[in-house]
This record gives C-alpha cells, sequence and structure tokens, in this order.
C-alpha cells in the first residue's frame, strides 16, 4: 500500500478513538438526567422532543423490536457483515483479475 | 439521523414520504437504464450498495460524547448519479427499520429525504463544484462524501425543528438545537466518511479503471485534470 493509503488509514482510526479521551460527557436537558456517555444521538433529539414539545405522545410503534440490546447488535452485525461480504468479494475478485492480467502479460511477452 | 418511528406528527410524515415518492421512482428508473446500457457495472453498483449498508450500520464514537453513524451514501451518488442512490437508502432505511426498531415506518419518508435525496444531491454538486474548480479528484471526493454526510444531519435537524418550534425561540432556536445535536456529533463521523469514501474510490480506481471511464462523473475529474 501506499503511504499515502497508511496515513488515511492512521487518521480514520485516530477520530474514531480520540473520543474517548477528548469527549466530555453530553449535557443534561432541563429536568432530565445527563444521557449516559457514547449513547444515541438519535435518542438525545428524542429526549430533546420531550424537552421542546412535553405534551407530544408518539402515535405509532414500532411494528418489530429486537427482544434486547443482544438482539440489536446482532441485526445491526449482520448488517455490516452483508455490506462487507460484498465489498470483499469485489476486492477479492478486483485483486485476482489484476494478477490474472500481469501473468498473461508476461506469458505473452515470454512467448515472442 | 433516524427521527424515531411516531415522532413526527401525521402531517409532516405524510409530506415528507409525499415529498420523498418521486424521487425513489425517479432512481429506481436511473437504475435499471444505467444497468441496461451498462451491465458490466452491475458490480460496481452492488460495492456502493454495500458500502452505504456497512457504514451506516457503524455508529461511532464522537466529540460530544454521543455516538451517530456515517451514510455511507456519497460513494455510489458520484458513481452512479444522486438519483440511483435513493433505492439504496431506501432499502437500508427500511431494513432498520422493520428489524431494527431504528427510525421507524411513519418517518421513512422523511428519513429517506435526509439520507437517500439531500445527502446523495449534495454529494454530487460538491463533486462537481470542486472539480470544476479544479481540485483533484481525491480532494473532490473527500469534500463530496464529507459535506453530503453532514448535510444530511442537518436535514434531519431541519426536519424536526419544523415539526417542534421552540415555545420561545420558534423553528430557529429549535433548529440550533437539534443541530447542536446531531450536527456536531457528525463533524468528525463525515470527516472518517470522506477518508474511507477515498480509499474506495482509489480502489476502484486501480482495479476498475475501465468501468470508471465510463461513469460521468469520473471522466469529467480525469478530464480536468489532464
Amino acid at each position: 500500500m501506499k503511504l499515502r493509503t497508511w496515513i488515511i488509514w492512521l487518521a480514520i482510526v485516530v477520530l474514531t478513538v480520540a473520543p474517548f479521551w477528548i469527549a466530555s460527557g453530553p449535557p443534561a436537558e432541563p429536568g432530565h438526567e445527563a444521557p449516559a456517555m457514547f449513547g444515541g444521538a438519535d435518542e438525545r433529539a428524542q429526549q430533546a422532543i420531550g424537552v421542546v414539545a412535553p405534551e407530544y405522545t408518539p402515535w405509532f410503534a414500532p411494528v418489530f423490536e429486537p427482544a434486547s440490546g443482544e438482539i440489536a447488535s446482532l441485526l445491526f452485525a449482520l448488517q455490516a457483515a452483508i455490506g462487507a461480504g460484498v465489498i470483499g468479494f469485489w476486492l477479492g475478485a478486483a485483486v485476482t483479475r489484476e494478477r490474472a492480467h500481469k501473468n498473461a502479460a508476461v506469458d505473452s511477452t515470454n512467448a515472442d | 439521523m433516524h427521527i424515531m418511528e411516531g415522532f413526527l406528527p401525521p402531517v409532516h410524515a405524510l409530506g415528507w414520504a409525499a415529498a420523498s415518492l418521486p424521487f425513489l421512482a425517479f432512481g429506481l428508473r436511473r437504475i435499471g437504464h444505467t444497468l441496461q446500457a451498462h451491465p458490466e457495472q452491475r458490480m460496481l453498483l452492488g460495492v456502493a450498495a454495500a458500502f452505504a449498508f456497512l457504514l451506516s450500520a457503524l455508529k461511532l464514537p464522537s466529540v460530544t460524547g454521543s455516538c451517530s453513524h456515517p451514510t455511507g451514501i456519497g460513494l455510489g451518488a458520484l458513481l452512479f448519479g444522486p438519483a440511483a442512490m435513493v433505492p439504496v437508502g431506501f432499502v437500508v432505511l427500511l431494513f432498520q427499520a422493520l428489524l431494527l426498531a431504528h427510525g421507524g415506518l411513519t418517518t421513512l419518508g422523511a428519513n429517506v429525504f435526509s439520507m437517500a435525496v439531500v445527502g446523495p444531491f449534495v454529494a454530487y454538486g460538491v463533486f462537481c463544484a470542486a472539480a470544476s474548480l479544479g481540485c483533484s479528484r481525491s480532494l473532490a471526493v473527500f469534500l463530496a462524501a464529507c459535506l453530503g454526510d453532514l448535510a444530511t444531519y442537518v436535514t434531519t435537524s431541519a426536519q424536526l425543528a419544523w415539526a417542534f418550534p421552540d415555545a420561545v425561540g420558534g423553528v430557529s432556536a429549535s433548529f440550533l438545537k437539534f443541530v447542536g445535536i446531531f450536527g456536531l456529533t457528525q463533524v468528525p463521523i463525515a470527516i472518517s466518511e470522506g477518508l474511507l469514501t477515498v480509499l474506495v474510490v482509489n480502489a476502484m480506481a486501480r482495479f476498475n479503471a475501465h468501468e470508471l471511464r465510463a461513469l460521468p462523473v469520473m471522466a469529467m475529474a480525469q478530464r480536468k485534470r489532464a
């Protein structure tokens, strides 16, 4: 891999890991407990709605809810695995194809 | 950026669904045309969709102390045009709404509009602008994916602010509140998405140079460099 590719990977890892040290806890909404550290932004927004419009009640419930946090992470992992699997298949096929092209080029120059 | 099930008043929910529907229909037609004219691009379209699937499943920590996820929509928007990513984003959001109770069926229209309409169209627009200003391909791809991701979260904030205006400050005060939650959290994550998209495009340029040449957006950036 090129040096620049390594630097980009390093930057992504730093951007992802650095918050564990530099993040302060998310601010509490008035009248609510401070949200959990590294909870979802979606849940914080839900709490903010409760502050802006306390009288609002959701009028529709999810048709299916994962039975527990474990089941939810299973389904999220499944979603990521499907995506990563397809990307891995393409990358493997692409690398193999490039190698085959190179070998074919070498073979044809040898034959001449 | 998922607005939770039932968390938009019925009028808003219907309105956003009506706004997203024409884009979805147009996007489906575009994908059909593209694959008919260039069947060899099926693989790359699969990779673009897989990228969105993968990235939107990853909830990353951010400096605000909250977690949020990238969208992965920018890549496909640059390769196949923004309309093609509307059905892809729709499938991702439907999967999460039905199986994960993440987002929802009533808020699907609003979520599709922010992630699968605004995101790809902003990414595409930024890419065209950056390429015409003479930016290198990598810089243009980075800016497009990063700003497309951010635009999605700003849109979500605007949707929530419109539905739930602040009692004192109105829509704008409410918007600032939601942008403070979604927008700030998203900044480092959007940068990560931009960098990852650059890596994937570089890999495609190396392994699929032939197919990439046929894609209009990439051709434009290459002409600019030549």
